[in-house]
């Protein structure tokens, strides 16, 4: 029953969504009001419904209904209750529903935080949320009904969540993830809206740029979870392998960053209003291109979700309509009169037009290693394999350069910067940087090490031309705290989204030369050293956990013979997946150092393979992009954003 | 021509989509698999081996197959498809088709057990218990099935267990072309 | 005993879903360095997209002690690479070769950066500021007019119109 209530929701939530996509649609040709109107309670409606879709198939989970087909792939009742849930969007047809109920909670968003925009505006932007809710309603009812039942001989018992995903990170990163993604739609509806209406003016842009932010900080947060997350579980120390899945979302990210900066300059000064809109579309369809490439069988990964030729053929049919349509409108509407602004070589606006350039070059390049093997292989001209040496041979000197004008971009001013002036503020910040860079291989490696070197100047170079600006900026308060006061949020955003891209950076630069693992034999009582640690092995013991059975064992780390930490590396079974042997490494996470600790296989005697990893910094990248994220969130959160409402109230207390 | 260069976009994606639209339709039907690993070896020469021979010991080299069109056939007991591919084999043997076998990493009386038990269609089989043989083909798995010419060049490898329908669709248009190239093919 | 068979168990467990450790011995810390090299950047040919490090599939392992194997009868890098592709082609390598075919591949980034570059120079070329020509004076038949069209436009829409 409960299941069928669930489906029926879905069912309603389509009609509502088309209701959505259809009457304010024909309100704002027909001029309506009362139509137009219609879309901020249609919104809700819409998520009201998804909402309970959504929860009856957690009920589902919760309650081991194996007759719902999902429950039985994905679940088990020995499942711990938080995996449970989770494994609500652990299969193809839950992910889809919880992308959708991503998308219905930020229409909910948009209608409720819209007060400032004209009616026919919401109204636009709501319709082509609709539209593209409207799509995966129809793909998840035609093709990947979540709630269908494996009647009518239902299992007993589930197969249980792969051991892979029971994970605290599998409970967090998909949905953060989704939060990105199905946030660019907003920023996409607003790009539409603005070419259907005519509309493209600096408006448009100070009304997208907070959502922009948004969904860029949780796909951010996705992201880093993502590969914090692989890092803790894969066992083999890495945190970034430029799978398919991965560069899937790290696409949309570049394009998102680039939309992001984008926006700052249409807002303040008016130009690249074309390009920002393109942008605009550019990322959320590469949000939807990863829907696709994941799902439709055509790449090979981990990641992916089970293939389905039908299904790929309905997205990429959906794909078609949202892309081709916004493409062919934006190729149609969009302005070829270019903005009144000037601005000379030496600008902020060209800095920023640089970042796009070399975020684009980067997304787009990443774009050609992913399905490069995929084009060839079909053309039936050989098989490749594009791995990281590829991107990271062709993105990291992109970032180098991006990170060398990021410290003077935002010292730079609009329209006309005096070359002069930046070189004396900045020379200072540059020449310690070097100083640093140079110095720090030596230091802390004991020898020169070019790649660290330029890593750490870079990385430096970002922090000190940042702090070199802000405290331009406080050079004429009367007091540090007046002037601090005085900055906006958003400043402090970008400062410290800047600050965290530079942590990301020196993490990824160090932990990749200074990391140092072993493989070894360990017999009990055996201790082993490794990067000035030891590793006493103190054999193992039996273990049973709520779904699994597992061999536990105790190492003790010590440093100059204090005792560190007390590691417990385990061997599981699973058991309603008994080929299934995983490995659960233990880690000793420090802000400075990761050490890290996975059992082998048993040598026989007691004795056991052990792999020991030291890896000093690895933990700032997730730091760094935690910090950008939180960057995102204090820009967003600007007051002038509001700024409509308070004018508004202000414009009714003058009047009053 | 402003506007012209704005239809850009529009043309760069309209071409992405056709050509997934067209690979999708030939997963759907079947003719591409992205999966599929073709070998290294298509048009090499068979590498060269000397391992015993499972069931009388005596050394086996390639040479026995040369002068004839023959499948080398990689298997193992631990291999479940295996066991579903045998009787197709037994088939095979019986209408003629000369298969060489290669007992992958496995262990010989086990295989010698099999064999008794279930029948050989082998005209020989190699002990392959370290998996050189194996991995000088380029293996990656068992059931796996390599397509040899008379002048020893290997013309095909299957993945997965051999059955009619396979036989039908894949090795036979290619035995019936290997023919046309006249002797010596 | 049901301990021992479960420490069995887990011995010959034919498939373990994460990283395989092998506790090798090598002659130096740089051939040490060369085989992680290798086994990172070879990928598993049966696996789902991972490579020799992290793949434990039974091939992987195999795969591994052949580079084992290699490294210690002291076969050069390049060697090792050819060795490898000629068996299982070049879809084992992580890093694809320059040839003909993955030109394209290696080059579109720099096409890319090229275009891009190329497209910052016009779009700043064309703005900046002083290569706007300043307006001509007006002429007295020219103010009444643009008197005319200022008083007729006062109520019109401010808002820019699209071309």
């Amino acid at each position: 029953m409960i299941p069928e209530l669930g489906h029926f929701a879905l069912i309603l939530a389509l009609f509502l969504a088309l209701s959505l996509t259809l009457l304010p649609a024909l309100g704002v040709f027909r001029r309506s009001t009362l139509l137009m109107h219609s879309a901020r309670p249609l919104a809700a409606g819409m998520m009201v419904m998804l909402s309970s879709a959504f929860a009856l198939l957690a009920y589902a989970f919760l309650h081991n209904d194996f007759s719902v087909a999902i429950v039985a792939a994905q679940s088990n009742s020995e499942l711990p209750w938080f995996y449970q849930f989770s494994a609500v969007w652990g299969g193809h047809e839950g992910s889809l529903l919880l992308w959708v109920w991503i998308l219905s909670l930020w229409a909910l968003a948009v209608a409720l935080f819209s007060r400032q925009l004209p009616l026919d505006m919401v109204a636009r932007v709501l319709a082509v949320m609709g539209a593209i809710a409207v799509g995966f309603l129809l793909f998840m009812l035609l093709t990947s009904n979540p709630f269908g039942r494996a009647l009518p001989n239902p299992p007993l018992e589930g197969a249980d969540l792969n051991p892979l995903l029971q994970d605290p990170g599998m409970v967090i990163h998909p949905p953060m993830l989704y939060m990105g993604y199905v946030g660019f739609s907003v920023a996409f509806a607003f790009a539409i809206a603005a070419l259907w209406s005519g509309r493209l003016d600096v408006t448009w842009a100070r009304w997208s740029r907070p959502w922009s932010i948004v969904a860029w900080l949780f796909l951010t947060i996705g992201i880093t979870l993502g590969s914090w997350w692989a890092y803790s579980v894969l066992g083999w120390g890495g945190w970034w392998f430029w799978d398919p899945v991965e560069n899937a979302s790290f696409m949309p990210w570049l394009v998102g960053t680039a939309l992001i900066h984008s926006l700052a300059v249409t807002d303040k000064r008016g130009v690249f209003k074309s390009w920002t809109v393109l942008l605009a579309i550019f990322a959320f369809s590469l949000s939807l291109l990863g829907t696709f490439l994941v799902r439709s069988g055509v790449l090979t990964s981990v990641h992916a979700f089970a293939a389905d030729p039908t299904r790929g053929i309905f997205i990429l049919a959906f794909l078609g309509i949202v892309i081709g349509s916004s493409l062919t409108l934006y190729a149609l509407r969009a302005p070829t009169v270019l903005g009144s602004a000037d601005y000379s070589w030496l600008s902020r606006e060209v800095f920023l037009l640089l970042n796009n350039v070399l975020l684009l070059v980067a997304a787009l390049s990443v774009l050609c290693g992913t399905l490069f093997p995929l084009v060839v292989d079909a053309l039936g001209l050989g098989k490749y394999s594009v791995g990281p040496p590829y991107f990271n041979a062709v993105f990291v000197p992109l970032m180098a350069v991006l990170l060398a004008f990021l410290g003077v971009g935002p010292a730079s001013v609009w329209k006309r910067s005096r070359g002069g002036e930046l070189w004396r503020r900045l020379l200072p910040a540059l020449i310690a940087s070097v100083t640093v860079g140079l110095l720090l291989p030596v230091a802390y490696g004991g020898q020169f090490h070019a790649g660290v070197a330029l890593t750490v100047c870079l990385a430096t170079w970002v922090v000190l031309s940042s702090l070199v600006d802000l405290r331009g900026k406080l050079r004429n308060a009367s007091s540090w705290r007046s002037g601090l006061g005085r900055l906006t949020p958003a400043y402090y955003g970008m400062l410290l989204a800047h600050i965290g891209l530079a942590l990301s950076v020196a993490g990824v630069g160090l932990t990749s030369v200074y990391t140092e693992e072993r493989d070894l034999r360990v017999a009990p009582g055996q201790q082993v050293e490794l990067a000035g640690y030891g590793f006493l092995f103190a054999g193992t013991e039996p273990l049973r956990g709520p779904n699994y059975v597992a061999e536990r064992g105790v190492v003790q780390v010590t440093r100059n013979g204090r005792p560190v930490a007390e590691l417990h590396p385990e061997k599981r079974r699973y058991n309603a997946r008994r080929d299934q042997v995983m490995t659960e490494a233990a880690i000793d996470a420090g802000f400075g150092r990761d050490i890290y600790v996975a059992l082998g296989e048993p040598l026989g005697e007691g004795a056991w393979a052990l792999r020991l990893h030291y890896k000093p910094f690895v933990r700032w990248i997730w730091l760094g992009g935690l910090l950008m994220a939180a960057g995102g969130a204090l820009a967003a959160a600007d007051k002038r954003y509001r700024l409509g409402r308070r004018r508004a109230q202000a414009a009714v207390a003058v009047v009053a | 021509m402003q506007r012209l260069k704005l239809f850009i976009p529009l043309l760069i994606f309209v071409i992405l989509a056709a050509f997934f639209f067209v690979v999708q339709k030939r997963i759907g039907s079947g003719d591409y698999d992205p999966q599929n690993m073709p070998s290294a070896l298509l048009d090499k020469p068979m590498p060269a081996f000397e391992l015993p021979d499972l069931l009388t010991g005596d050394p086996v080299t390639g040479a026995l197959l040369h002068g004839k069109v023959a499948l080398v056939n990689v298997w193992a007991t631990w291999c479940p498809s295996c066991h579903y591919e045998h009787p197709y084999l037994v088939s095979l043997a019986q209408q003629g088709v000369s298969i060489l076998g290669v007992d992958y990493k496995d262990e010989p009386e086990k295989a010698r057990q099999w064999l008794r038990e279930k029948g050989n269609p082998y005209a020989a089989v190699v002990d392959d218990r370290a998996g050189n043989l194996g991995l000088d083909l380029g293996v990656t798995g068992a059931p796996e099935t390599y397509l040899i010419d008379s002048r020893g060049v290997v013309r095909l490898r299957y993945q997965g267990p051999l059955d009619e329908r396979v036989w039908t669709e894949t090795v036979q248009p290619l035995l019936d072309r290997i023919r046309s190239e006249g002797p010596g093919a | 005993m049901r301990r021992l068979l479960l420490i069995l168990a887990l011995a010959t467990a034919a498939f373990a879903a994460r990283a395989a450790i092998d506790p090798y011995e090598f002659a130096d810390e740089a051939e040490r360095q060369r085989y992680q090299h290798f086994i990172e950047e070879m990928r598993c040919p049966k696996c789902q997209n991972q490579n020799l490090a992290g793949s434990d599939a039974p091939i992987a392992a195999d795969l591994r002690r052949e580079l084992r194997r290699l490294l210690r009868e002291g076969r050069g890098d390049r060697e090792i690479t050819d060795y490898m592709v000629a068996r299982y082609g070049e879809f084992i390598l992580y890093d694809p070769p320059f040839d003909k075919k993955t030109a394209l591949l290696w080059l579109a980034p720099a096409l890319f950066l090229a275009s891009g570059l190329a497209a910052l120079l016009a779009i700043v070329r064309r703005r900046r500021p002083g290569t706007a020509q300043p307006l001509a004076e007006l002429g007295p038949e020219e103010r009444r007019r643009l008197q005319q069209l200022l008083g007729a436009d006062r109520h019109a829409n401010d808002e820019e119109r699209l071309s």
